[in-house]
């Protein structure tokens, strides 16, 4: 099987976002792989190990982008692809799904195009459709479990987890994958991995590689703000005996309609 | 000069943090309460492939550098001092000795099985009666035939009752003229009959590490389970210990980084006259401190894996890095646990945990006043280290790959 597997380079979860008049920066906070893009990864190895194939990672970004792919290579993906373009500066997700479809055309033959449910920075959720719209492919979105693979066939048998249930879903191959936390936590990448990601060259396909002009974006952020401060109260609420001390505390919370 | 670490590195000390910040750091606290080894440590790190990261690919190891031996270290004490503990015995005591001084038919036997992780190896130097005194030792070991028959105890032996192999170091010569010159080093499988063995409990710290003894009662094992020629003993014991140290000093590097993320962490939240305590001088100039130790310990300790990766002697710059990184780790930890007033005084934070699991590392693998007279022997003239008949092997970025 020929797998894709879509991932994003976002600031670490950890790291404290501050928008100010409109620009968005993180500080010295490292860049790290999309920990949604992980559980794709890992769908996309598992899937592989099942079923033989290979996977290949590709991101769209800029220069730093190269060591989310590192890392998916240390997971175990057997090849990856930077595509990076200056003219894809500010690109929106359905620019960004119209390079990503180039470029899966491009590598040719792609049974599965694996993606997180979202990136944790512009917490769109929106690429991996609007990629299977390019493509035309069925989108298969919230996958908790891949059921049945059938390469001979051409078809695959997942499970969709939602609020109000589970649904299992038949489609054709190819299609557009995005997976949930369900999937499997994703592996440490190996040493033996790391070892070959670290003297790995990515090549980076640029837009006259992929054979596209750069695609229009339509959305923009005209405002970008950090939710308003919560001023929190702490009140010490005494007495002499728990009992007392409870009744007070139930006292303040009917007053406070909180019950 | 470059201080700058490579991709693979990062990388490696990233996926090592990982592990010990996923899968330890929530349980550690409970293991270390009731005084036992969490029972996932060894098998996860020798999945892993952290029993074997500096080792040959042929050797059943990762290939990895002797840097990333340090960073891994420095990464497993910044959640728990026993799992960098492991890493001591298992590879820089036992696995690197038999890399340096064992032959071709010993490593295939031994060292394959302990770099992948299948076989957990111990290293049997210090007794009841001889710590410091590397030459007092009174174990024996006699030749008889094609075997040596070993007797003696050890003691405060790190996963004694968890290995499956030993280092062990026995007298085989009784009236050498220095006494030094009478030891010599045994490979020995831990099941062969006559090995007693049990845990020590009570320690102040590095309560979720495995700390035993070992005793030998006729235990016999043959000629080929010898390291080294006879009277090696003393000068192998030495070469353990450049390795030990070693993990030691970066193992202690990370506990200094616990104690100074810890540190702020609560400065930035705890208040006092009206203000976070981070503001006030005194706070302040604990958590500079803490701040010179780290780099300071850092880059005495990543200055060995460059020297150890180059195949240069580091005896001296080990030495240092231990003993200052250790004195530093425990200074760290007080001052850590006095930031945190009376909270680090009790188990809800971490920090009287780094301060119990500092003071060993004063102590073992060469207490702060051995390597006080160390550092003086050399700067005296008093202390060559003349060459071995067995060296380090330096890292071969290329060879060390070759299955």
């Amino acid at each position: 099987m020929k797998i894709v597997v879509c991932i994003k380079q976002v600031p670490d979860t950890a790291a404290r976002v501050v928008a100010e008049n409109g620009q968005v920066s993180w500080g010295d906070a490292p860049l790290v792989m999309n920990p949604w893009d992980e559980y794709a990864v890992e769908a996309a190895l598992q899937l592989k190990e099942a079923q033989g194939g290979d996977v290949t990672a590709i991101s769209v970004g800029g220069e730093s982008a190269k060591e989310a792919l590192k890392n998916a290579l240390a997971m175990g993906c057997s090849e990856a692809v930077l595509i990076s373009d200056p003219a894809l500066e500010g690109a929106d997700s359905q620019a960004v799904a119209k390079v990503l479809a180039a470029a899966i055309q491009k590598i040719g033959d792609v049974d599965l195009a694996f993606f997180g449910k979202q990136a944790i920075d512009g917490d769109m959720g929106v690429t991996h459709v609007q990629t299977a719209r390019v493509l035309d492919w069925p989108a298969l979105t919230s996958v908790s479990t891949i059921q049945s693979v059938d390469p001979g066939a051409k078809t695959l048998r997942v499970e969709r987890t939602m609020e109000e249930g589970r649904v299992v879903v038949e489609a054709r191959m190819p299609a557009v994958i995005s997976v949930l936390k369900d999937i499997g936590e994703p592996r440490y990448p190996s040493f033996m991995g790391i070892r070959k990601a670290s003297r790995a060259t990515i090549p980076v396909w640029t837009l006259a590689d992929l054979g596209i002009q750069a695609p229009q974006s339509h959305v923009t952020w005209p405002v970008v703000e950090n939710p308003p401060v919560r001023e929190v109260k702490t009140e010490m609420i005494t007495g002499d005996t728990p009992q007392e001390i409870a009744a007070k505390l139930v006292d303040k919370i009917l007053a406070e309609k909180v019950l | 000069m470059d201080l700058s670490l490579q991709a693979e590195h990062r990388m490696a000390q990233q996926m090592v943090r990982e592990f010990a910040q996923k899968e330890v750091a929530p349980v550690i606290k409970e293991w270390d309460r009731k005084q036992e080894m969490a029972p996932f440590v060894l098998r996860r790190m020798g999945e892993l492939g952290i029993l074997g990261i500096c080792l040959p690919a042929a050797y059943g190891g990762q290939g990895l550098d002797y840097i990333s031996l340090g960073l891994a270290c420095e990464e497993l004490e910044a959640v728990d001092t026993s799992l960098r503990v492991v890493m001591s015995v298992h590879v820089g005591l036992n696995s690197l000795g038999l890399f340096q001084w064992a032959t071709e038919e010993q490593k295939q036997r031994f060292l394959v099985p302990q770099a992948r992780g299948e076989k957990i190896a111990c290293f049997g130097l210090t007794e009841p009666g001889a710590g410091s005194d590397v030459a007092g030792i009174a174990s024996t070991a006699v030749l008889k035939g094609s075997e040596y028959v070993i007797n003696g105890e050890k003691m405060w032996i790190s996963l004694a009752t968890r290995a499956d192999h030993v280092l062990w170091f026995a007298r085989t010569e009784t009236d050498a003229a220095d006494p030094h010159d009478g030891l010599s080093a045994f490979l020995v499988e831990l099941d062969r009959p006559g090995v007693s063995r049990g845990d020590i409990h009570g320690k102040l710290g590095v309560r979720a590490g495995s700390t035993g003894w070992i005793a030998m009662q006729d235990v016999r094992v043959p000629v080929e389970n010898r390291i080294g020629e006879p009277g090696e003993g003393f000068k192998i014991a030495m070469s353990c210990l450049d390795n030990g140290r070693y993990t030691v000093a970066a193992g202690a590097t990370g506990l200094i980084r616990a104690c100074l993320e810890a540190s702020v962490k609560y400065a930035s939240e705890r208040e006092a006259f009206g203000r976070k305590i981070g503001k006030f001088q005194l706070v302040q100039q604990k958590i500079a401190r803490m701040v010179q130790s780290y780099d300071a310990a850092r880059l005495l300790y990543l200055r060995v894996g460059w020297m150890k990766n180059r195949g240069l002697r580091n005896t001296r710059e080990t030495s240092l890095a231990k003993w200052f990184a250790t004195d530093a780790s425990f200074q760290a930890a007080s001052e850590a646990l006095q930031i945190h007033g009376a909270y680090g005084y009790s188990d809800e934070y971490d920090v009287e945990r780094y301060l119990r699991n500092a003071k060993g590392a004063v102590i073992y693998e060469g207490t702060s006043e051995i390597h006080q007279l160390i550092q003086a022997g050399y700067a005296l003239g008093y202390r060559q280290d003349p060459a071995l008949r067995c060296e380090l092997p330096a890292y071969d970025e290329e060879k060390w790959q070759l299955v």
